[in-house]
């Protein structure tokens, strides 16, 4: 089997088997990106320097026996938005276009002390904010099934990476979708763990009650892989949980049998293209054929959750985006008679207009005389949402649903109607509102032949039963592969 | 044109607030973005969210604590190499009092 066809814990395996190094790997995923990288730009920033001698110090450890985890050798490449120490990490921002940090954000820390080696910096939205990685300052990413359409985002660089081979596994992060929809439109396996799991220590904040890191991987398998790693309680965030019910991989195999699936009718109806439709409904067939039940609902209040989410975000990123204002780090205007000037200065020409606009709307809607009618608002809409999930957990496992309402659209097409555009992430938000973990598998192509995948959310800390379902689903579908060549 | 009208008070306002300097174009592009958005949140109001507390965060609502002690080592240097303007080991900005 040629590397490029394994999957990340197979081509840890072969690692460990010593049928191919570490370095071997990576340059096998140099290749991959020598091929495609010109047409689809998934990265802001390789290392290939740095990451040869990465390859090769972790090579050494795993012939002296010291590093025996599943994902030791394994390239990896990680969204612009989290923290590397020595590595530029720009979140796609002009404002940030020459931070190089001094500490790395501890998920990539985990993966790397497992022994994953580092490759380079993904592209997406600014500051994460899009959902076609096309507000990246340096320029967008194509879809690798079909370049001139868009990966998805914000995680766009990260997704279409692992759906071209340019990489074996990518850690991305999911505020409203980011993770789970870009997966959908490439092809491949996207999970946002319940809110709290993976630390976010070093993740570039933008809403803070709904930011969560998650991986972009091949298969179910690599997703538990690599959830067991990055799973843990860190002192270094304060609203990380302590979890003792990590052991994914060994979930897997577990089946459905008996598990009980709700499709929200209020998911399928207008706004639902066709062609996600059926593949997502075939795929809830196979389940059941698996032995879970699979029934419709009235999950209620869909409409609302758009609305919210985005007075929520906003809010969130107009407070957490206040830090850049050109004193510690990042760009600075020139010519400024003061202070004040100096910070209005660099942020407008630091920050993209996607950025700017909910900058703008976050400070409206927490301003004295609208923070009420506004953020209260959206807040006590966000406890309804909550109640309407736990509602439909008390009756079912999983909620199955599409992860995006179409596959992805045509690049150009997206930014002209930002409301229009947040109405793609309808399936999405509502998991980080609630803080619910989801993760979406790839299940079909449309007629252009992009992918779609299909949704699946549970109650919090309920991973393992996402991850069985998946994998069940998986089992039965079979192999969905990477993309050969870009068309 | 939107419900919402945004008067020039409010995105000058809004424009100190957000500390961002915009052109007279670019305050009436956000003008009209800004009420369109609004006209579209207000879609909110349609909910009687009656006693409903505010959800401001999912995990449960206590403080964590820890002791404060200093764990991280001297890292001024690092630090300041990312520092648009640095002298003598502390951060320059431009003039701040007259």
């Amino acid at each position: 089997m040629r590397p490029m066809d394994m999957t990340a814990v197979e081509l840890g395996t072969a690692i460990r088997e010593r049928e191919i190094t570490a370095p071997e790997a990576l340059q096998a995923v140099f290749a991959e990106i020598d091929r495609k990288e010109e047409r689809l730009h998934c990265y802001i920033t390789l290392d290939r320097e740095g990451a040869v001698r990465r390859a090769e110090a972790v090579q050494k450890k795993i012939d002296a026996g010291e590093l025996t985890g599943p994902l030791a050798g394994v390239p990896l490449a990680v969204k612009d938005n989290l923290c590397t120490a020595g590595m530029l990490t720009t979140c796609a921002s002009r404002i940030l276009g020459n931070f190089v940090p001094s500490y790395t954000a501890e998920a990539v820390r985990r993966l790397e002390e497992g022994g994953m080696v580092l490759i380079g910096k993904t592209n997406m939205d600014e500051f994460a904010m899009g959902s076609t990685t096309e507000t990246s300052a340096y320029g967008p990413t194509g879809n690798p099934w079909n370049a001139a359409h868009v990966p998805g985002g914000s995680s766009g660089g990260s997704a279409a990476a692992v759906a071209a081979g340019e990489c074996f596994l990518a850690l991305g992060s999911d505020t409203g979708g980011s993770v789970r929809q870009p997966a959908s439109f490439c092809g491949v396996v996207g999970m946002k763990p319940t809110y709290g799991s993976i630390s976010r220590y070093g993740l570039i904040a933008y809403g803070s009650s709904l930011d969560q890191i998650g991986p972009l991987c091949r298969d179910v398998r690599d997703c538990a892989a690599v959830l067991e790693q990055i799973v843990c309680h860190d002192t270094k965030d304060a609203t990380s949980v302590k979890r003792n019910d990590t052991d994914f991989t060994a979930a897997l195999a577990e089946g459905i049998a008996g598990m009980r699936i709700g499709i929200p009718r209020d998911y399928m109806t207008e706004g639902l293209c066709e062609e996600v439709r059926e593949p997502v409904l075939a795929a809830a067939e196979v389940l059941r054929e698996k032995g879970a039940s699979v029934e419709p609902f009235d999950l209620g209040l869909v409409e609302y959750a758009v609305p919210a989410y985005y007075t929520i975000a906003a809010a969130e990123a107009s407070s957490n985006l206040e830090r850049f204002d050109g004193v510690k780090y990042g760009y600075r205007a020139g010519d400024c008679t003061g202070l004040h000037e100096m910070y209005r200065k660099t942020r407008s020409e630091g920050f993209g207009e996607e950025v700017k606009r909910r900058i703008m709307l976050g400070s409206f809607v927490l301003s004295s005389g609208y923070y009420d009618a506004y953020y209260l608002k959206a807040l006590r809409v966000r406890t309804l949402i909550r109640e309407a999930f736990d509602e439909a957990f008390a009756s079912y496992d999983i909620i199955l649903a599409p992860a995006a309402p179409t596959t992805a659209p045509m690049r150009g097409k997206s930014l002209q109607d930002p409301i229009r555009m947040y109405l793609g992430d309808i399936y999405t938000i509502s998991a980080n509102l609630a803080g619910l973990p989801g993760i979406s598998v790839p299940c079909g192509r449309d007629g252009k032949g992009l992918p779609v995948g299909m949704q699946l959310i549970g109650d919090r800390f309920s991973e393992k039963k996402l991850l069985r379902a998946a994998y069940a689903y998986e089992s039965a579908r079979g192999a969905f592969g990477i993309c050969e060549e870009v068309r | 044109m939107s419900v919402n009208r945004i008067t020039d008070e409010t995105i000058e306002y809004i424009g100190i607030l957000a500390k961002l300097a915009l052109s007279d174009a670019q305050k009436e592009q956000a003008k009209e973005d800004m009420g369109r958005m609004l006209d579209y949140i207000d879609k909110l109001n349609e909910l009687d969210t009656g006693d409903a507390a505010p959800l401001s965060h999912v995990s449960a609502p206590e403080n964590v604590f820890r002791e404060d002690a200093v764990t991280n080592g001297d890292e001024r240097d690092a630090l300041l190499a990312n520092a648009p303007g640095e002298k003598d080991g502390m951060y320059v900005v431009p003039r701040t009092f007259a």
